[in-house]
């Protein structure tokens, strides 16, 4: 069983590992691209160890997703789980502390603030319970009755710990889903023994599904993991008895990158979209040399089925929200031809949200396709059977994922799922939506080329801004685009589920949503603005609009709309903010744009503007502004 | 192979996995080491060398063969005759 499979192996990693050790400053952007190979976890604790000693307790400067404080709480060792997690999040360029319990001391430490657990102050907390200290009480003599009540008290303890983390830390929690390490005793039927621990295990698994979707809570399943992995590869039961470790060490790599996958989520930092190369990826042979009959894909032959499966993966990819694009290198005709002509092929044209076939370097191809689509190369994963390839891309493009793969198909699917490259906590209508708003851009883009100037292109879309004040149906898209919005974000302010709620009944604050329709169709939230009022000014903590609405007019629209609303609560003057980050220099000048007055500008390029709301009008556009 | 050879493969192998658990690229080792010489070798440090023995040389050390070793000479020993078969 190999752990990490997805990730390409790390050759001479001690040798390179004692080269970094002795590097000396700033190994971060080495340690990340190093992380993203496999290592085992004595190279991870050394990683871990030179990524520590280097940085001190300080995150590096200029990350994209804020430094996470982690707790990780239980009633069995765990040490040995803290740099394996920390690696995972080296892994996708986010830096985690940790903090564990003192051993079996997680209530206790949860109730009492004055507790080392609070001194942490801990932004997200992670329940880690093994299975034998939650199945003290079950045992093969149980009846019925005695599971059931067994069960519920086992619920009860978890409800417990959950609300009082809520309540002493609102941050977002995780819970780790139990291991089934219990041996059976009656057999394949074993739900018949009321008081089986294996299957109280499996019980309470399941009970903690309806639990978490109840509570808000994020799972970390490694019951899933183990189904697949099988148990021998995440427990032994003698190192166990020798250090209560509940997860072997060796487990430990894959253990963090589940724990990591799930706090990438929540901050909007899961790759977003999949790059699929074409001959011997999504089909076999080459269609440039074979031809339209001669490529291998659909029922009736083993390798063609393989094929099939690839393809039926991406789509249900696609159809949860994942963006599908092309990287191939072939004439662009020819590596049409399959989508729109062959009875086999899965994936249609309209699956495809961008779609680049030609001679160039496939680097060049991932850069203009991330351009094209307006996500970071961050975001990007690459499946190509190519090792030549997939080599060009990790060595020119570090940070786009390229799951190692052979040559066989039918393992691709299984491959990309246990890489959890494309981890969500749940969908949005915009997940369903997304490759559809791709294609509609494109059709935006046809009216563009075909209008003779710009207003008249803006006129013929027909737009309309629909604006509402934060609700708990838009909750969790609203968060998305907080959490993950780089480029068009004056203050780059990142905020929780919790900070959210918090803004919706603050009556000195106001926080909207913006959905942009035209005549294309629905282009989904695009924009949030969040104003505080002291006195008389309203200050935008945050204005943050996706990048696909660029240059149709929404920003003064969406000025017109804050004034209107800060006018209601009776300001007047506003006061915008622009914090400098590494990605958002676009928005430099965005108040200057609107007609503020620059009051204040640091050095380091931070600068403050306001506006005077008694004198203000608002700029005519193409876009009709309601309420919805 | 010699039963020499052998042993000198083994001792070449286990620095390398002692060098990696405790950090150290220029740690050297020798039969009559013991837990007690090396600053750091506590009951972790203990797991992590021997889970490593097991993935590196593809064994199963039991509890009563771990319980058993006193110094760096007897997991050389345990090694050779699990590789041995």
């Amino acid at each position: 069983m190999q752990h990490l499979r997805w990730l390409p192996a790390a050759a001479d990693a001690r040798a390179r590992l004692s080269t970094l050790d002795r590097a000396g400053s700033d190994v971060w952007a080495q340690a990340r691209a190093f992380a993203g190979t496999r290592l085992d976890f004595v190279a991870s604790n050394r990683l871990d160890a030179i990524v520590q000693r280097n940085n001190g307790a300080a995150p590096p400067a200029d990350l994209a997703a804020p430094p996470v404080r982690l707790a990780v709480l239980g009633s069995s060792t765990l040490s040995h789980l803290q740099a394996p997690i920390r690696v995972a999040g080296l892994r996708r360029g986010i830096w985690i502390t940790t903090y564990e319990n003192n051993y079996g001391q997680y209530l206790q430490e949860l109730l009492d603030t004055d507790s080392a657990l609070h001194a942490f102050k801990p932004n997200a907390i992670l329940f880690a319970f093994d299975a034998r200290s939650l199945t003290q009480a079950v045992h093969a003599a149980m009846d019925a009755n005695g599971a059931e009540a067994a069960l519920k008290d086992a619920e009860a303890l978890i409800l417990q710990c959950w609300q009082a983390a809520r309540n002493r830390f609102g941050c977002p929690l995780m819970q780790q889903t139990l291991l089934d390490i219990f041996p059976s005793v009656l057999g394949n039927n074993e739900h018949r023994l009321p008081g089986s621990r294996s299957w109280f295990v499996r019980e309470l698994n399941f009970s903690l599904r309806r639990l978490a979707d109840t509570h808000g809570v994020d799972l970390v399943a490694v019951d899933q993991a183990v189904s697949q992995d099988g148990l021998a590869a995440w427990h032994d039961p003698a190192l166990w008895h020798r250090s209560k470790q509940e997860v072997s060490p060796s487990a430990g790599p894959a253990y963090g990158d589940l724990v990591a996958r799930v706090i990438a989520a929540r901050l909007g930092r899961s790759y977003k979209c999949l790059v699929l190369d074409l001959d011997n990826t999504l089909w076999g042979g080459v269609v440039g040399d074979d031809g339209l009959e001669g490529i291998v894909i659909g029922q009736g032959s083993p390798l063609g089925e393989g094929f099939v499966a690839v393809q039926e993966y991406a789509r249900e990819l696609a159809r949860r929200g994942v963006i599908l694009a092309v990287c191939s290198k072939n004439d662009e005709a020819n590596a049409r031809e399959p989508f729109e002509k062959h009875p086999d092929m899965v994936l249609r044209p309209a699956d495809i949200a961008c779609f680049r076939a030609n001679w160039d370097d496939k680097a060049a191809n991932l850069r203009a396709i991330a351009a094209e689509l307006n996500i970071g190369l961050d975001s990007l994963v690459f499946l190509d059977d190519n090792p030549f390839e997939r080599n060009l891309i990790r060595e020119h493009l570090p940070m786009v994922a390229v799951p190692e793969v052979g040559d066989e198909p039918a393992l691709y699917p299984a491959i990309l799922a246990d890489a959890g490259y494309f981890e969500s906590l749940g969908l949005t209508e915009e997940d369903r939506l997304r490759t559809a708003q791709y294609q509609e851009n494109r059709a935006r883009e046809q009216l563009r080329a075909t209008s003779s100037d710009i207003e008249g292109y803006l006129r013929g879309l027909d737009m309309k801004l629909i604006w509402k004040r934060f609700d708990s149906v838009g909750q969790q898209r609203i968060v998305q685009l907080i959490n993950k919005t780089n480029q068009f974000n004056l203050t780059t302010r990142r905020y929780t589920d919790d900070d959210v709620t918090a803004i919706m009944a603050d009556p000195n604050a106001f926080g909207v949503q913006l959905r942009l329709l035209d005549r294309f169709g629905d282009n989904g939230i695009i924009g949030i603005v969040i104003g505080r009022k002291t006195d008389d000014v309203v200050l935008l903590d945050t204005w943050l609009m996706s990048c696909r609405v660029l240059g149709r007019q929404v920003e003064p629209a969406t000025l017109a709309l804050v004034a209107q609303l800060s006018r209601e609560m009776g300001a007047s003057r506003l006061r915008g903010e622009y914090i400098p980050t590494k990605k958002n220099a676009m928005v430099r000048d965005h108040y200057a744009k609107l007609g503020f007055s620059v009051t204040a500008c640091d050095p380091d390029g931070h600068s403050t503007a306001e506006l005077a709301l008694p004198g203000f009008e608002p700029t005519p556009t193409f876009i009709r502004v309601t309420e919805g | 192979m010699t039963t020499h050879e052998g042993q000198d493969k083994i001792y070449a192998e286990l620095t390398e996995i002692f060098r990696e658990v405790f950090m150290d690229d220029d740690m050297t080792i020798a039969p009559e080491l013991t837990a007690k010489d090396v600053p750091g070798w506590d009951s972790f440090k203990q797991i992590e060398i021997m889970v490593s023995v097991e993935e590196r040389f593809g064994i199963k050390l039991s509890t009563r063969e771990i319980d058993g070793m006193k110094c760096v000479g007897d997991l050389a020993k345990a090694v050779a005759s699990k590789q041995g078969g």
